[in-house]
């Protein structure tokens, strides 16, 4: 039964030899898609190449895809799945920040760690950056834990949430993401830059 | 400027679709063997609650932000799942970037744009980053990716924000762009 761990398939000093392979994974895919360079991921938030939206909504339709039908089949426990808790405000004013400190840094604290992979200046400087940011808010932490743990919501699921069942959900997000990626392609041909940098291999 | 160590060709980037597929695959299988998703910000919040421990043991003992990283002691704290997932993630970077002749020493940004004041806005919005995804329990990868894809609440409200951040905010750094 999946998840393989949460049923002592194995023990937590093998799990970190998986962290390190899916690491490997999710660093080359990052890096393939153009994630290493932040002037790739900035011109998202100018309308002139989205490939980060697409990365990533294709990225969690094809990730809520298996999880949905390896739950169907009874293959997969999805209560065994780590949920992180919800803290709305906290988040809404965090995901601001985070939005913010994109278009200004270029990164995410992961695509900066492509970025340093690579050889990319800026991107050993901003991962400075989020290390100082980290060490601010621990420094700060006793004085805002009081907002930082505010609004708690626990594990709470859209599907739960919403009361709508887990399947329409899923196939609702498919088609929102669809209709997105139709979207996406209509702006980079009217936004986009007129020249494509580099083509993308099909 | 961009000095390139391997070819001085580098190849085109993955079709976006196929590279999200591949990264959606990636995610599932973290899923599927270990029943949690991918990270990155959490790796360095671990890496900073040890420095600020060996600096300042009580310090940060008495903080339970640190020593929430910390653990009880009974274990060396950077013994931990994202630690060993982001040094996988140098090493996966590098291969790719390896392959394609993508390794190069350079500094992104805009032609109209000054490298020393491209540096510092890196340390800047790299400095919001790391104090928003604390606020935020995560960050693109552990919140909007992950938590994505398993329908989390906060994580869309978070990732709708961090879109709606970025685009508002756009206007005022399109020098170092554009």
């Amino acid at each position: 039964m999946m998840p393989y761990f949460k049923f002592d398939y194995f023990g937590a000093d093998t799990g970190l030899v998986f962290a390190f392979i899916i690491g490997i994974g999710f660093g080359f895919f990052l890096e393939r898609a153009g994630f290493g360079t932040a002037k790739k991921l900035a011109a998202q938030f100018y309308f002139k190449d989205l490939t980060v939206f697409k990365v990533m909504f294709t990225a969690i339709v094809t990730a809520m895809l298996g999880v949905y039908f390896l739950s169907v089949f009874g293959l997969m426990d999805i209560t065994m799945v780590n949920v992180i808790d919800t803290y709305i405000v906290p988040q809404i004013v965090g995901g601001l920040l985070l939005g913010v400190g994109f278009v200004i840094g270029g990164y995410c604290p992961g695509t900066s760690v492509v970025a340093c992979a690579t050889g990319k200046i800026d991107g050993v400087f901003f991962i400075g950056g989020v290390f100082l940011g980290t060490f601010i808010y621990g420094e700060v932490y006793p004085l805002i834990q009081g907002f930082a743990n505010s609004t708690p919501m626990g594990k709470v699921l859209m599907p739960t949430y919403f009361n709508i069942p887990y399947g329409i959900l899923v196939f609702a997000v498919v088609l929102m993401a669809l209709g997105g990626f139709a979207a996406a392609e209509w702006a980079e041909k009217k936004f986009g830059y007129k020249k494509p940098e580099v083509a993308h291999e099909d | 400027m961009s000095k390139h160590l391997v070819t001085n060709n580098p190849k085109p980037y993955m079709n976006p679709y196929i590279a999200g597929i591949g990264l959606g695959l990636v995610l599932l299988l973290s899923y599927v063997i270990m029943g949690r998703g991918l990270g990155a910000s959490g790796a360095i919040s671990t890496v900073v609650a040890v420095g600020v421990n060996t600096v300042a043991p009580s310090h940060a003992s008495g903080n339970t932000f640190y020593s929430e990283y910390l653990g009880d002691g009974t274990t060396n704290p950077l013994k931990d799942w994202l630690v060993f997932e982001v040094m996988g993630v140098l090493v996966g970077g590098f291969i790719s970037g390896m392959f394609a002749g993508r390794v190069n020493k350079s500094i992104e940004k805009g032609p109209l744009f000054s490298n020393r004041k491209r540096l510092y806005f890196a340390v800047f919005g790299g400095a919001l980053m790391g104090f928003g995804a604390k606020l935020a329990r995560g960050c693109t990868s552990g919140q909007a990716l992950t938590g994505g894809s398993i329908l989390n609440l906060g994580s869309w409200a978070f990732m709708m924000c961090v879109f709606a951040g970025a685009y508002m905010f756009a206007y005022f750094v399109r020098r170092q762009w554009l």
